[in-house]
Parts: structure tokens; sequence; C-alpha cells
């Protein structure tokens, strides 16, 4: 993307005023989407970014900036406006020689989508707009949407570290409205992998829009959702985003370091039931969260945060790894060149259990069964989280019974955890989703097997 | 860049448009600097320059987009021809086609403050010293600051169409945002306070601060009430919200697309009386106060609920179009997409009263002070809500102890006909709603 030597003279005009620490991060990144909606193809839209964030690292203080100019002057230009921000070191540092080291992409691409005609892709929507409206006359309206990108990124640093990632990703989205006697009902599903085109050799878009339809038209005839604590009993792939948010932001090193994070000093700890295992997994093949390299040039990793329901460590990225003496984990990601790097998750997901499903809602009496959580969010200081359900059913006496409509499911993080009681065998990953975290959203993903929880509080409006 | 050289830019590339093709150039370009301090050091320092153009094309009946986050002029020429493009496949619609001059006179507005440009960085880096240690110093149940931030914008954009639509403009502004830990015994809370303005000079230090501390101690203690159906008194930070949400059911996108829950319901009485809602960017108090819409018209000031009677939808100019009537100046949109519509600054009539007068005189409720999972916890197409939220007790008129891990839920519908007033305490928040108290009756609240 840029030549070697470019970097290097970039690196030490970062370091000439002192800096102990400089990293040149360049990113190009093209993406096109397309977008059906209300029978019509509304648009097409191509995008193309590119440019360089480079961060200095003096003492505690980090200097950053950031430019679209590639150019050798450009590029010294935001070095030396990095290097200003952050003033006050004692020099004496130089750039090591740089070593290129790539890591294994989690998977092969076997069609990239630039090179599929925009006209196949339209198509898809086309495709998926017919098969939605064709699940029940009650479907009143239709938006279905293709995404691709394609990210490729460069890091180096004054370490000598010299790592670069392709990353592609593809994904396809349909939303629809019903109408019946009681008002509007929304479904929703989608699909994405970091993959190209060949995503559509594995799902059927017809089968993703008769999905998304049915939750709506399942709706429809849903009863208000019941208030106050009950058991709750998550689908397979359905619940991921619960531990996503609830454990595993407590679990960013980052987090932990400010004190905002519930599970600070707690490793060791026994902090779940003793089947409960929490991986992050930035190394999974064909998962949305995955990457060869995260973006500080880490090799992505496996990283094991809870095992048999013992805390075992955090995620950690660059900064926060040197200042404890310990290597990055690799979660260590930012969502364009115009951001610092910071501690986020990558595939985050709760190990399979032995128990049959079906077993799990037999022994549920009474409870709430979420066959799809919608998005939600936590206070990590705290561990309280919020989630929405997208599809929900009462369990009576054992048995699924009638379609709930959307409320709230609150609870607590640690309570959570230590309220599992029971983990099926029948493990699942979810849809892809975007993490936020201060402002910043990168890829992620979840999954988790059926499980049951004690107790948690349902917020829906019956008595 | 300014706003003069950005519009020459949108005109060149407007210049390249063919015989029956309408293009729509806008640009923009933004400097920020953004100061994080964290236990008395600099936690980070960024500074940055950003800018993009995006391109619209109709052609033919069809419409293609482009952007690019570079102004490089090969790049300009690229994203023209990618748009033009990507119009080939888009499916024709008669009501497509670029905004045009209306002849509405763009209100006059100061949204530029040299003074921001004048402030040191030393100066900034001191300004967000000051926010962390005055909300150490706030309470001795305050254990850390998580971040306290100062950071400004100053921004230019230009739109520019072969419609004859030229608007340019700039603006600055500047906050400060901390983000605080509370702890007694074995409990921690978290609390946030801000200040906004166009120039650093506008900003309080000491109230962010406030806000903060009071926002992180004031839940310690919490406890998870019992279910129950109560009276709740909204908080302006909390109306400011729902108001966000009640604005985007009044996009006449989600109206034409069947996808509001008032279509149809123009005229009716959707509201109690006491509530009047306005959109007007035009009004110099709003912090999202702008003179034009993202397709380079005059904003205007749009009644869409008077006295509880829904008036009218907001529209840009294919939503207006195609519903028969014209655009609002209601345009929303960043460089990198096409407009959509929506609320640029939305609140409702204040009331008479002030909110300790509004909560003498209930005698069993609950002050909700902050809500989470909103966003997921809304479907504004049926209108069902459930939010997490947090707060005081109300009994017999006075506020008691503080509660947590409850929802409160009803249906956006119910909600509006639902609200007994309106407070007289209205304020602008950073956001495109401004905020005010608001009484609701029969919210359920779930809890234990």
């Amino acid at each position: 993307m840029i030549d070697e030597s470019v970097v290097v003279g970039t690196l030490s005009e970062a370091l000439r005023t002192g800096g102990e620490f400089a990293e040149v991060f360049v990113e190009d990144r093209r993406s096109s989407s397309a977008l059906l909606d209300d029978g019509k193809v509304e648009e097409l839209t191509s995008g193309r970014t590119r440019g360089a964030g480079i961060r200095v690292v003096v003492g505690e203080t980090t200097g950053f900036a950031h430019t679209s100019d590639l150019s050798e002057n450009g590029l010294a230009k935001a070095a030396r406006a990095a290097a200003a921000a952050a003033r006050g070191g004692g020099g004496g540092h130089r750039v090591a020689a740089l070593d290129r080291v790539d890591a294994p992409a989690p998977n092969e691409i076997e069609v990239f989508p630039e090179t599929v005609a925009k006209g196949t892709k339209v198509e898809l929507l086309g495709r998926a707009d017919e098969a939605a409206r064709a699940a029940g006359s009650a479907i009143s309206q239709v938006s279905a949407r293709y995404a691709d990108g394609r990210r490729r990124i460069l890091v180096a640093n004054s370490d000598g570290l010299l790592a670069g990632d392709d990353q592609v990703r593809t994904r396809f989205a349909v939303s629809c409205v019903a109408v019946g006697d009681t008002g509007m009902q929304t479904g929703f599903e989608s699909v994405g992998r970091p993959i190209g085109f060949e995503l559509f050799d594995e799902y059927e878009v017809d089968a993703l829009a008769r999905t998304a339809a049915n939750r709506a038209l399942t709706k429809l005839a849903a009863q208000p959702a019941p208030s106050g604590s009950m058991p709750v009993v998550i689908g397979p792939g359905g619940g991921g985003v619960l531990f996503h948010e609830a454990c595993g932001h407590g679990l960013e090193a980052d987090l932990v370091a400010k004190q905002a994070s519930v599970f600070r000093n707690r490793v060791g700890e026994q902090v779940a039931h003793p089947e409960v295992t929490l991986i992050d997994d930035g190394t999974m093949a064909r998962e949305w969260g995955a990457y060869a390299i995260d973006d500080e040039g880490r090799p992505a990793q496996r990283n094991v945060l809870i095992e048999k329901g013992v805390l075992t460590d955090y995620m950690w990225d660059l900064l926060r790894a040197r200042k404890e003496g310990r290597e990055s984990s690799g979660n260590g990601r930012r969502q364009s060149y115009q951001h610092l790097p910071m501690v986020r998750m990558t595939n985050t997901y709760l190990a399979n259990g032995t128990e049959d499903p079906q077993d799990i809602i037999a022994a549920t009496d009474r409870g709430v069964y979420v066959a799809h959580l919608g998005g939600g969010q936590v206070n990590t200081a705290t561990g309280d989280f919020v989630f929405g359900m997208s599809e929900a059913y009462l369990i009576v006496n054992g048995e699924i019974g009638p379609p709930i409509r959307e409320g709230n499911l609150i609870g607590n993080g640690p309570d959570v955890l230590a309220g599992i009681e029971a983990l099926g065998n029948d493990f699942a990953m979810g849809s892809p989703g975007t993490c936020g975290k201060d402002g910043q959203g990168v890829p992620v993903g979840d999954g988790t097997p059926t499980l049951r929880v004690a107790s948690m509080t349902i917020g829906g409006t019956a008595a | 860049m300014n706003p003069e050289e950005l519009l020459e830019i949108a005109e060149r590339v407007v210049g390249w448009g063919r015989d029956g093709e309408q293009i729509e150039a806008v640009v923009g370009h933004g400097r920020e600097t953004e100061v994080r301090v964290y236990e008395g050091e600099i936690e980070s320092l960024s500074v940055a320059e950003s800018q993009g153009v995006g391109i619209r094309v109709i052609a033919d009946g069809r419409q293609g987009f482009a952007h690019a986050g570079t102004l490089d002029p090969d790049v300009l020429e690229e994203t023209l021809a990618e748009a033009r493009d990507n119009a080939v496949f888009g499916s024709p619609d008669e009501f497509f086609g670029l905004a045009e001059p209306d002849g509405v006179a763009p209100p006059d507005l100061d949204l530029y403050n040299e003074a921001l440009l004048k402030f040191s960085t030393e100066a900034k880096i001191d300004m967000a010293l000051e926010l962390e240690r005055a909300v150490q110093a706030g309470d001795p149940r305050i254990v850390g600051v998580e971040s306290a931030d100062y950071g400004d914008v100053v921004g230019a954009d230009a739109i520019a169409t072969t419609t004859g639509i030229r608007s340019s403009g700039r603006d600055t502004s500047c906050y400060l945002t901390a983000y605080s830990l509370a702890s007694e015994g074995d409990e921690t809370q978290t609390g946030f306070g801000f200040s906004v303005g166009r120039e650093p000079g506008s900003l309080d230090v000491a109230e962010a601060a406030a806000d903060a501390v009071e926002r992180a101690t004031r839940m310690l203690g919490a406890t998870q009430p019992p279910t129950e159906r109560v009276t709740v008194v909204l908080d302006p930070f909390v109306t400011a919200q729902f108001l966000g949400i009640i604005g985007g059911t009044m996009s006449g996108e989600a109206v034409l697309k069947g996808r509001s829950l008032f279509a149809d319901r123009l005229g009716d009485q959707v509201a109690a009386a006491s509530v009047t809602l306005v959109d007007d960017p035009t009004n110099p108090e709003a912090f999202t106060a702008s003179d034009a819409d993202g397709e380079g018209l005059a904003t205007r000031r749009n009644l869409l609920i008077d006295r509880g009677e829904l008036k009218r939808f907001l529209h840009n100019s294919y939503t207006g179009r195609r519903s028969g009537t014209a655009s609002t100046g209601s345009a929303v949109r960043g460089y990198s997409s096409t407009p959509g519509v929506g609320c640029q600054a939305l609140s409702l009539e204040p009331g008479d009263r002030p909110p300790a007068e509004l909560i003498a005189g209930i005698a069993n409720g609950v002050l909700v002070q902050g809500v989470s999972g909103l966003h997921s916890g809304v479907n504004p197409v049926s209108g069902d809500f459930s939010t997490g939220a947090e707060g005081l007790r109300i009994r017999n008129g006075e506020l008691a102890e503080p509660i947590r891990e409850i929802t409160i839920a009803s249906t956006l519908q119910r909600m509006l006909l639902d609200v007994v007033e309106v407070g007289s305490d209205l304020t602008w928040l950073p956001m495109s709603s401004a905020g005010v108290s608001l009484v609701v009756a029969e919210v359920t609240m779930s809890g234990a």
C-alpha cells in the first residue's frame, strides 16, 4: 500500500521529538451496498476511504493524528502532529528494523465482491422482496440490503513490527413489516461472513426473507410480554449477544484498569456454574468477528476468558499489555484509521453444554423462551444490562407457548453468569453484529447453546 | 478549508454533468481536537482533519450514489463515474429528483465563533484536567473518573446541484464530558456530565462536574422495587431521548413506506392537549440549529403536533414530491449517504410549572432519571417500547429512595395520550431534541 522506506521515515519522524513508541496504521477501504425498499431498488452506493493514523506514546500519554494524504509529505505532517501531541519524552528511541510477519487468514476468499457484476447483487434484492411478500398477505413492507466491504490494512511500529491484512466482509439483511388487527409488527434476519460472494452459495436469500417475514407475522398474534422476574430459556445462537454485553465488556483490560468493571480483581475466582466456559476467538474461520491480525498488527488468538466457571483472564490490547509486562491477546481494534485502537471483542461465545435442549424447556414450568435477542447495552461498572427480545414466547407447563410482543430483558452480568443452571448440547453462532464502544463500531460475532437462567426481569406491559 | 473553497469543488463536480442528467455534490471538511485526561495526565491527544465528498446522479429516472473520504481531483472524477454507473442499476421512480430553489430565505444564524480557533492546545488540556479535578473533588464517594474529555470541531460544508442549489456554511462546536465512578461499601455506580457550546468560553466545567457527581452518587443504595403501574416523571434528558424516537415516526419517508404508526392520522388527536411538538432548526438556542438542510434548502419551523392534534409530517424533496406536497427543509445526511428525512431540533412547548411542583402533586410515582437500551427496546413501527430505567421513588409528593433494575413499558401511542403535564424547564441538549420534564400516567414498571 505504501513503500516500506516511507513507513520507516514516518516512524522516525514520529519519534524525533522524544517519543518512546510510534505506530503507523494505513487503511484502504472500499465498500458497496444496494438497498431495496418499498418494492424498488432505491440506490447502489459505493464508498472509498483511505488514510493513515499515526500514534506516538510518551509515558502515559498518546498523541494521535490522522490524514487522508498518503504521500510522504502528508504522512510526515501527521507524524509531527502526533509527536507534538505527545511531548516531553527523554528521546533516544529509534525505529527497529522492520520485520514483516503476516499471520494466516482465518479463511480463504473465493469470490472477491468487486469481481461480481452489480446486476447480480441487485438481483438478490428482488428475490428477497418476492419471497418475503409471498410469505403472507399481511406482509406490507419489505426492505433488503446487500453490503460488501474490502479493507486492506498495514501496521508498522517502532518495535520493528510490520504486518498487513486483507479483510473482506459480505452481508445481507431483510426487514419486514406485517399489518394486522393489532397494528404493525416487524421482523428482521441477517447473515454475514468474512468471505466474498460465495456467501450466497451457502445462504438462499429467499429463505432469509421468509424467516424475516415469519418473525413479523408471528408477532401479529403475539400477546403483551409479561412483566417481572422469571426463568428465561435462551435458544441456540439467539443469546450470545447477552454474554458479549453482560460479561465480555467487563473482561476488557482497559475498563478493568480504570476500575470500570465488576470483574476487576476476580481472576481465579469461580464466577459461574462449572459447566460455563466463555471464549473470545478471533481465529474462527468464516465467523463475522474474525481476522488475521488485529489493528495493531497482532495475530488474532483464541482466548479462554472463563474456564469451567473460573475467570481465567481478561482481553488485552498493546498499550494495556505493555503496562502489565505481557503480550497483547490480539484484541486491539479500531473502527478506521481515524480512530485510536482499544480493547475489543471478536467472536465471543459460551461453549457447548451436555443437556438435551428439549429437556431444558420441559423442566421449565413457567417462563420465557427467547429465540432471538435484539440489541442491548451494559454498564460495565455495575454489570447491569438491558436487551430487546426480538422473538420470544411464553413457556407454559414445560412447553413453548404463545409468542409475546417485544419487551426488554434486564439483569446483571455477574448474577446471570451465576444463575445459568442448564446448558444444552446444541451450540450455534448468532447473527453478525456491530459492537459499539466509545463511539467506535467494529464487526463481532457471538454464540451460545440453549441455556436457562434461573431468573431475569422481563419488562413487558402485561400485569 | 473554508466554505467558498468547498463550494468551488462542489460546483466543479456539478459542471461535469451531461445532458439529461441531474448531479448533486456534497462536500464536507472538518478539523477536530480531542483531549482525554486520566489521573492528572494526558491519556490521549488527537488532532485530525477529515474531508469527503458524496455525489448523487439521477438519470433516466434512476438514482445512483458514491462517496469518498478525500477531495483529490482524480478521486472526484472516479466518484462521479461510480455514481453514474450505480444509477444504471437502480429502479426507475418518477419522483426522483434533486431539490430546487424554493424561495425560502435561510435564517440568519451565528454558528461559527472565531474564539474557538484562538483557544490553545494548552488551554484545552487545562480545561480537561480542571474537569477531572472538579469531579474528583465533588464528593468523597467519587472513587474514579473513567475519562474526562475536551473536544472541538471546526466544520464546513457545501452543496451544489445542476438544479440551481448553491449552499455553504461553517460552524464551530466544543464540548466537555466526564464519566465518573462512585462507590460505597462494595457497590459501584457510574455517572456522566457534559457541557457544550460554540466556543470554549461558553463551556461550564462546574456544571459538567456537578452532573457527573450527582448522577454517580444518587443511585448508591438503590434497590429493585416490585412490579406495578405508576405515574412517571421523565427527567429532561430522558424526555429528549423519547422525543427523538417520536420524531422518527413523523418522517414522511416512514409514512410513505408504511412504517409510521401515525400514517393516516393527520388531523387526529394523537396526544394529550398539553402536547405541542415543534421541529425548529432555525432556533438559535438549539445546539443542532442549522440554516440549510441536507439538500441545501433553507431550514424552517415545522409544527408537528398542535395541542395534541397531528398537523404535519416532515419531508425532503423526494418524499415531499411523492406525497403531493413539498420539502419541509428536513433532509438529513452526511456526505457519505443520500438524504433521509428527520427532525433537526425538536422540542415540546414548555408548560408553566417547575419539576418540584410537578412532583409535589404525585402520591405514588417514579422520577425516571436514566434509561438504557432505548434503541433496542422501542419498536418505532409498532410503537411498543420497554426500556431499562433507574431513578427515584416519589411518595406523597416527595422524592424518596433510589430504585434500579426496573423497566418501564407502554406504547408510544398511549404514552402521548397519557401525558399529564409538560414542565417549564425546557433545556437544549447536544442532540436533535430538547429536554423538558414530562409527567406520564399509567406506565408499567417491571421490577422484582
